[in-house]
């Protein structure tokens, strides 16, 4: 803050642009990507839960897909929720 | 042939409307054969920017429909020669627009005007694909604003692969960068994004800084083009990017706070 903000009432404000820059450039690389390539996420979930359900018997509502676009690397985690031994005899 | 040069920007109120009245007054002014469509159909605005508003009879839905003849539809303007507005319908929605309809006015206006100039809804529907479809040019408007860049980027890749250039794979649609609203002493302070930055991002050429003034309002308010108030940052920076459009090098400015005396400085005021 410049000392002449202090006559003008001015609260000092946190300096935000570059955490504008470094998000925009992160979130347009992955965009940009998926310019070019179709959105696998819906398949990869359903092919997943086909895959686990034919092993156990699961609730394809219970299945959460998060993921979390980095700059260097993004994670995908998929929680898929398996019925306990009570649920199971419960069947 | 006219060069057809749309107008666009992904996100809505950045100034596209604004810029598309400044810009084809600009290009008349130079000699250029001009006429602006406003693509905005349902949210006609261009007419009142361009002060027109009272003269509309007819417009582009009705020139489509074949309701109305092209010449009857264009508003010749009454202080810049060589310059006609084309409004958009009020009433209808933006269905009212056909690919064929749109094709046809712009092959019939290219026969007389040496620009075309297409003043595109805000999103990436129906309006604005029919807005950039049959581009040469594109000019993206763009504030240094995180989702106002990233409707750019958007906006960009959409040029690139939806327009009829990308679609006949011939020569890409030609980009510029626009930057408005931009106010230096938020970037100084660090609150806003800097010209560089949004450079850096978007990688096209910059066309222009509008920097964020009073005088908009202004204009707006008298339905006067901003660029015919010479006096104003505004209309000076949308004079060189005229100027820098048609090839000449022009340096940017209003990138740096302006100095002002101190009595300014201890008491306020903004630019003007
Ligand atoms: N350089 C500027 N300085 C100050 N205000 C501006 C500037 N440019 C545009 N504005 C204001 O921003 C608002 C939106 O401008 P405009 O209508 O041109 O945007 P638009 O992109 O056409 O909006 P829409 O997406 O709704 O069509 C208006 O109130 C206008 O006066
Ligand atoms: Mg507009």
């Amino acid at each position: 803050m410049g000392w002449l903000d202090i006559f003008r009432g001015r609260k000092p404000v946190a300096a935000t642009a570059g955490a504008a820059k470094e998000r925009l450039q992160i979130v347009l690389a992955h965009e940009r990507i998926g310019r070019t390539r179709e959105d696998f996420l819906p398949k990869l979930q359903a092919e997943l839960v086909a895959v686990v359900a034919r092993y156990v018997a699961i609730d394809p509502g219970k299945v959460a897909v998060n993921l979390d676009r980095g700059g260097d690397m993004s994670t995908l985690a998929i929680e898929i929720e398996l019925p306990g031994p009570r649920g199971l005899a419960a069947r | 042939m006219a060069q057809v040069v749309v107008i666009t920007s992904g996100k809505g109120g950045v100034g596209k409307t604004t810029s598309s009245a400044a810009i084809a007054t600009g290009l008349a002014q130079r000699g250029k054969k001009t006429v602006v469509i406003d693509f905005d159909v349902g949210l006609r605005n261009l007419d009142l920017i361009m002060g027109v508003e009272r003269r509309v009879v007819f417009d582009i839905v009705n020139v489509i429909q074949g309701e109305a003849k092209l010449n009857q539809a264009l508003i010749r303007d009454k202080r810049v020669e060589n310059l006609a507005i084309l409004p958009a319908s009020q009433t209808r929605d933006k269905d009212a627009l056909t690919k064929e309809g749109v094709q046809i006015i712009i092959e019939e206006l290219s026969k007389e005007y040496d620009y075309v100039i297409c003043d595109s809804p805000a999103g990436i529907e129906k309006g604005a694909l029919l807005a950039l479809y049959f581009a040469d040019q594109a000019i993206v408007v763009t504030n240094p604003e995180v989702s106002s860049v990233r409707d750019s980027d958007r906006i960009l890749g959409v040029l690139q692969s939806k327009s009829k250039r990308a679609e006949e794979k011939r020569e890409p649609v030609k980009e510029h960068l626009l930057v408005t609203r931009y106010d230096p002493a938020r970037v100084e302070r660090g609150e806003m994004l800097k010209l560089e930055d949004i450079q850096e991002i978007l990688a096209i050429p910059l066309l222009g800084v509008v920097p964020e003034s009073e005088s908009v309002l202004r204009a707006s308010n008298t339905g006067t083009p901003v660029i015919l108030d010479a006096e104003s940052p505004a209309g000076l920076a949308y004079g060189d990017a005229v100027a820098r459009f048609l090839g000449e090098e022009r340096p940017h400015r209003f990138l740096e706070v302006e100095k002002k005396g101190l009595f300014k400085r201890l008491f306020g005021g903004r630019a003007a």
